[in-house]
């Protein structure tokens, strides 16, 4: 570590050194194997592309105004809607929860003074930025037109955008998906504290240890496909080049093998967050917590098995589209217990309306909402009527964006006290919740109405018909981009401004509230021995109210 | 002991949990691997199914002596490789040092065969393209998977070689004590790559000569 210490050290604190205060210098951050460090690392960089996602989709929302198309040209639309699609699903969906929010406090969870592999950990961050400033390229050569999701024969023949440096990009992050999962693993394996059993492990951790699993298992194809178009683009090499007996086909098997079970790797660190949310802030054990964990494994399990339901009207045969469309509908089992378990977490519990919990409720509805949607999607006589419209568009957004980003902030919300050691502005939070909520209902219900009346993904010349619908999502966007910045500003407030947090400013259960906040390098003060399951929130009560908390230095044992 | 504190890393108690997760780390990354390889023999299982006659054609024309060559180089580097393994654990520094680098070594010369053998795979114009001579179509298929396969095998053994020639330089120096949990995910990432071969062979080379 850097020698480096700030003169303005408190001077009233006896406390140990925080992981924030171990070196000032710039380099002190960029050579870190502190977890919690490179956490921040990643939900610095993550924050930029999110942004730089948003910003492009602005622009689409914004030419989507006109029917006419008004300011694009059908190929400037193209290269936006494929940037912003794989922005936002590689560089900021995939990694959000589980390298920021899971890379800080999952070792705390399971009671470890760091990841299996800390300086694989550093490396996943560094592969994430090249993959990313490849991007950055991509941007400034021109773009790339082929959607996110690189369908030859277009992407392998006839695209004239950068399509190869786009590929590279997302390769290489794909590595620091499979590092961050390979260190998860070993991490929840070997290095749970003395008592901490499997089913004591907070469902948080289980949903990265799930998720981790779906990222080491289903990455590679991905990158495997993207190789194979690259091969064909720059060597000629024919593999699916339908002149010489190649299948397009075979590409979209590949790639959907690897982005359906994606789409998990989205949602599935998203509801182990709110699971921690609502048991926090309804004062309730999770309900059902067993089932809880069998439904998280079930999910990654059957997801590998779904991914036919994108290709029904790809030329499947009958029968395959009939065991897809069948598979698909199992999915929904374990993902509805898990709503009927957290809504009955939430029955007859004192639940307060903290901001993450705001936001976690928002997650509630509008995963609820994403997933029936999906039903309908996974019927192969609706999903034929409906393919490529809007109203798949609206469904995955609800699921993606609804869900994934509504965790995302209930976490960021949630150990913000930790992970800063400062409270942000409660009013403006729960404002920006709301903001979020309903902005998103307004840019993604016109969606699915138009979807559902016709209105075809992917085109900025449309009839006329559906242009109350396209203005009033854009409308939407925009409240979005409000809700969206809120937390910017209350939250860097925060950061200079806020008060003291304590501890365990939630009288939360958890490891990672049993430790300083913000916590010292090598996250507890005491090696930690768990005694008993996790959420025994109905021993503490409504706690969090009578606002008097020791310190846990002087708790003596950590429990 | 100095030598074997120097081999524990951060975050772990003991050098027997360390070396654990070594293992099990390089495991999964492995499931990652099969992942990958996975998805390239899939493409090719369905397009040899679909197009048998002109698989058939197109892989008589690979050469087998290159081939067996490379299987012989690689297995016996498996072997020295286990070799090295086993000496590591029991603390024989030289032994695993000579073991180390005649793994090294065979494998380079799996990669010195491979050129040879790519050489005359361009003299016959066996690429993919304009000047393909081999009939029907599809036999492209065949010669287009063939490079991407073996091209990529080429490259995790090349990875291999290299990390092998860092570690054995790292125990040669004494910056690392060779009983540490290093060898451990060498040695298991050595036999992978093997693997993929024995997996490659038959597909490539005893596909049209049935």
């Amino acid at each position: 570590m850097s020698e480096m210490i700030l003169p303005l050290v408190r001077a009233e604190e006896s406390r140990p050194t925080s992981y924030l205060d171990e070196g000032h210098t710039v380099l002190s951050w960029l050579l870190t194997t502190d977890h919690k460090r490179i956490a921040i690392l990643y939900a610095l960089s993550i924050t930029v592309f999110f942004f730089m996602g948003g910003i492009v989709i602005g622009l689409v929302r914004l030419e989507l105004i006109s029917p006419t198309g008004w300011f694009m040209t059908s190929d400037e639309y193209n290269r936006a809607f494929t940037i912003h699609g794989i922005i936002m699903v590689w560089f900021f969906l995939v990694p959000s929860i589980p390298a920021t929010i899971g890379n800080f406090v999952l070792p705390m969870m399971i009671g470890a003074p760091d990841v299996a592999f800390p300086r694989l950990n550093l490396l996943s961050w560094y592969l994430y930025v090249i993959g990313a400033s490849f991007t950055v390229y991509v941007l400034l050569s021109g773009g790339v037109d082929t959607g996110w999701t690189f369908y030859p024969p277009f992407s392998s023949s006839y695209s004239n955008s950068s399509v190869v440096p786009a590929a590279v990009g997302v390769f290489v992050v794909g590595f620091s998906s499979i590092a961050t999962g390979v260190n998860f693993m070993a991490t929840i394996h070997l290095l749970r504290a003395p008592g901490m059993t499997w089913f004591r492990l907070p469902l948080f951790g289980w949903s990265m240890y799930v998720v981790s699993m779906v990222m080491v298992l289903a990455t590679p194809v991905l990158a495997m496909s993207l190789l194979l178009i690259c091969a064909e683009r720059l060597f000629g090499l024919p593999i699916f080049d339908a002149s010489v007996g190649g299948d397009p086909v075979l590409f979209q098997h590949l790639f959907w093998f690897y982005s359906h079970p994606a789409v998990y790797i989205m949602i599935l660190p998203a509801m182990g967050v709110v699971s921690e949310v609502f048991a926090c802030f309804a004062r309730r054990r999770v309900f059902g917590y067993a089932f809880m964990v069998y439904a998280l494994l079930m999910i990654g399990v059957v997801g590998f098995m779904v991914w036919g339901h994108h290709m029904f009207v790809a030329g499947q045969s009958p029968l395959a589209n009939l065991i897809f469309s069948f598979l698909s509908f199992i999915v929904a089992v374990p993902s509805a217990i898990k709503v009927f378990n957290w809504t009955a977490t939430l029955y007859r519990g004192q639940i307060g309306f903290e901001a993450p919990m705001l936001y976690a409720l928002g997650f509630l509805g509008l995963f609820t909402t994403g997933g029936l949607t999906g039903l309908f999607l996974a019927s192969v006589p609706i999903d034929i009527a409906t393919t490529d419209s809007y109203f798949v568009v609206a469904h995955f957004h609800t699921i993606m964006v609804g869900g994934t980003v509504s965790a995302f902030m209930a976490g960021i919300h949630y150990w913000w006290p930790k992970v800063t050691g400062r409270r942000y502005h409660e009013f403006a939070a729960q404002l920006a919740a709301i903001t979020m909520f309903l902005g998103f209902n307004l840019t993604f219900v016109p969606q699915f109405i138009m979807g559902w009346l016709g209105m075809p993904r992917r085109y900025h010349i449309y009839p006329d018909v559906f242009q109350i619908w396209h203005v009033l999502s854009s409308g939407g966007a925009a409240m979005l981009a409000v809700a969206y910045l809120l937390p910017l500003a209350y939250l860097g407030w925060s950061l200079f401004n806020g008060d003291q947090a304590g501890d365990n400013p939630w009288q939360a259960t958890g490891l990672e509230w049993q430790t300083p906040s913000p916590p010292p390098k090598q996250n507890f003060l005491h090696p930690p021995r768990i005694t008993n399951a996790p959420y025994q929130y109905h021993e503490m009560g409504r706690a969090r109210e009578e606002g008097e908390e020791t310190p846990v230095a002087e708790q003596g044992d950590v429990r | 002991m100095s030598d074997l504190s120097r081999a524990l890393q951060a975050p772990w108690p003991d050098l027997r949990l360390q070396r654990e997760a070594v293992g099990l780390g390089m495991w999964f990354f492995l499931a990652s691997e099969v992942l990958f390889f996975a998805a390239l023999f899939c493409s090719y299982a369905v397009y040899r199914s679909f197009n048998e006659e002109a698989f058939r054609i197109a892989a008589s024309h690979t050469k087998i002596v290159y081939g067996s060559i490379n299987t012989a180089l690689l297995l016996t580097s498996s072997l020295t490789m286990t070799v090295a393994l086993r000496a590591a654990a029991a603390q024989l520094k030289r032994m695993t040092l000579f073991c180390l680098g005649a793994t090294a070594a065979l494998g380079a010369a799996f990669l010195v065969t491979k050129g040879l053998e790519y050489r005359a795979d361009i003299e016959e114009h066996l690429i993919p393209g304009p000047n393909f001579p081999l009939k029907p179509a599809a036999t492209a298929m065949f010669w287009g998977l063939y490079w991407i396969m073996t091209g990529i095998h080429a490259i995790h053994l090349t990875a291999g070689i290299g990390v092998v020639i860092v570690v054995l330089t790292l125990f040669w120096r004494e910056t690392i004590p060779v009983q540490g949990s290093t060898m451990e995910g060498v040695a298991i990432y050595w036999h992978f790559v093997d693997t993929v071969w024995i997996f490659l062979f038959p597909l490539i080379y005893l596909a049209g000569r049935s």
